[in-house]
């Protein structure tokens, strides 16, 4: 059974309203990842988590115990809840990741970060600043304490002197490219996903590399960004195959990661319908196998989680970054 | 209730005006042709034509009653990318959280 939607969508919101971001993460957490790179402090161009990578292992926790209340008499309490987390963080309790799952998901911006640099990309870090955008209480309609966030958020960008933001995951390009620009009177910062930098800068291929992928779309790069050649284009220059599942491109079909937050189960259903069509991409939907071994690669983190956790024994799901570093970084 | 003195319903066109009070609320464009409903992956049968039209009539009774259906909108923009009228699917449906976030939730 589900939470009731208005209360988590209120915890949410107040999160961000309160903390800056529906889960609150510290930052020794969000920053953990930049240990050891040595990245500038700030300048114009800036790499840009969003703190997305960093959050999906606690959210992941925090569904986990959104469901085990959801099937317990505490349910009926969540409004309570609700009330107690405006004056202490209870949300940060109910999610604790394990440090292997945290730093699966780590790797990724240090994976990009080190992409930026062997393609001659000059950019700092904020730390401290990289701040969450407020996808997901946008998603659910949260617009005022969206809107209040977003113009903080462009606050310390202006402050910090950034003119470029390199993202790395679909949902925060979107709400800085797309989305701050309208509730954002002169925004005026250009926003563009490491993928369509590097694609444009060709990388120099340091490591061929051999096997086949399916890939998977998310749904916010493909309908919402345009993106869809960029990965493409750098995959198959490394040498890999991929395989397109019918549904694939501009076309792609939803994860579910986005319900997952209000309505797991039906997250997890649809996670495990495309698990299904990315598998036929390897056989071919005439020769139907129980159990398919494919690799799928996938570039958000939210579709990671969800697509992993739907997936059988011998699929195996990566993120492009994985690949790309494998690559194009000697 | 939205039921008139025949079974007819009373429409009440201001509530389109407030659901869309943030962002254009262009459902109108809608022709009711159902590709929306026949490709989304969530097979929800409501989404988008009849609760938009729902809308656009005032019929708000009709539209709280399918608060689980907007909430579970993957917003993943299947239906509008192959809408042949070019409506704003998914920012309608946040518009329509948005509206119930503050008239029923109270956020």
């Amino acid at each position: 059974m589900s939470l009731p939607t208005g209360e988590v969508i209120g915890i949410l919101a107040d999160n961000l309203r309160i903390r800056g971001s529906v889960l609150p993460l510290s930052k020794r957490k969000v920053t953990r990842w930049a240990r050891g790179l040595n990245l500038p402090h700030g300048g114009r161009t800036v790499l840009y988590t969003g703190m997305m990578y960093q959050l999906i292992p606690y959210i992941e926790g925090l569904v986990k115990a959104e469901k085990r209340l959801g099937d317990s008499p505490l349910a009926e309490l969540t409004w309570l809840g609700r009330k107690i987390n405006r004056l202490v963080n209870i949300s940060a309790f109910m999610a604790r990741p394990s440090a292997k799952l945290r730093a699966v998901y780590n790797e990724v911006p240090v994976n990009v970060a080190l992409l930026l640099k062997e393609a001659g990309v000059e950019f700092g870090y904020l730390y401290k600043d990289d701040l969450y955008s407020g996808a997901l209480a946008h998603d659910l309609g949260a617009d005022e304490v969206v809107a209040d966030h977003a113009r903080k958020v462009y606050g310390v960008l202006r402050k910090r002197g950034v003119r470029r933001i390199i993202t790395i995951d679909p949902h925060t390009t979107n709400m800085l490219r797309s989305v701050y620009p309208k509730l954002i009177p002169g925004f005026d910062i250009e926003i563009r996903s490491y993928l369509e930098v590097l694609a444009e800068r060709e990388p120099m291929l340091r490591t061929s590399l051999t096997g086949e992928l399916v890939i998977h779309d998310p749904c916010v790069f493909a309908r919402y960004e345009g993106i869809v050649h960029e990965p493409r284009r750098l995959l198959t220059a490394t040498g890999l195959t991929l395989k397109e599942p019918e549904k694939s491109g501009r076309m792609t079909y939803c994860c579910g990661g986005p319900v997952e937050s209000l309505y797991p189960e039906k997250a997890e259903a649809n996670a495990r319908r495309r698990v299904e069509q990315l598998q036929e991409a390897v056989r071919g939907s005439d020769q139907r196998s129980d159990r398919e071994a494919c690799e799928i690669v996938t570039m958000c983190p939210m579709c990671f989680v969800n697509l992993a956790a739907a997936a059988p024994d011998g699929v195996a799901l990566n993120d492009i970054s994985h690949y790309l570093r494998r690559a194009y970084v000697s | 209730m939205s039921a008139g003195v025949n079974g007819a319903t009373l429409v009440r066109p201001a509530l389109a005006g407030r659901v869309g009070a943030l962002e254009e609320f262009n459902a109108s464009a809608c022709m009711n042709c159902g590709v929306c409903t026949a490709v989304c992956p969530m097979g929800i049968e409501v989404l988008p034509r009849r609760l938009f039209r729902y809308v656009l009539l005032g019929m708000e009774d009709q539209v709280l009653e399918q608060i689980e259906s907007i909430y579970s909108c993957l917003l993943c923009k299947m239906c509008e990318v192959n809408c042949p009228a070019g409506v704003h699917i998914a920012e309608n449906v946040r518009s329509l959280r948005h509206h119930i976030n503050r008239t029923v939730f109270g956020l």
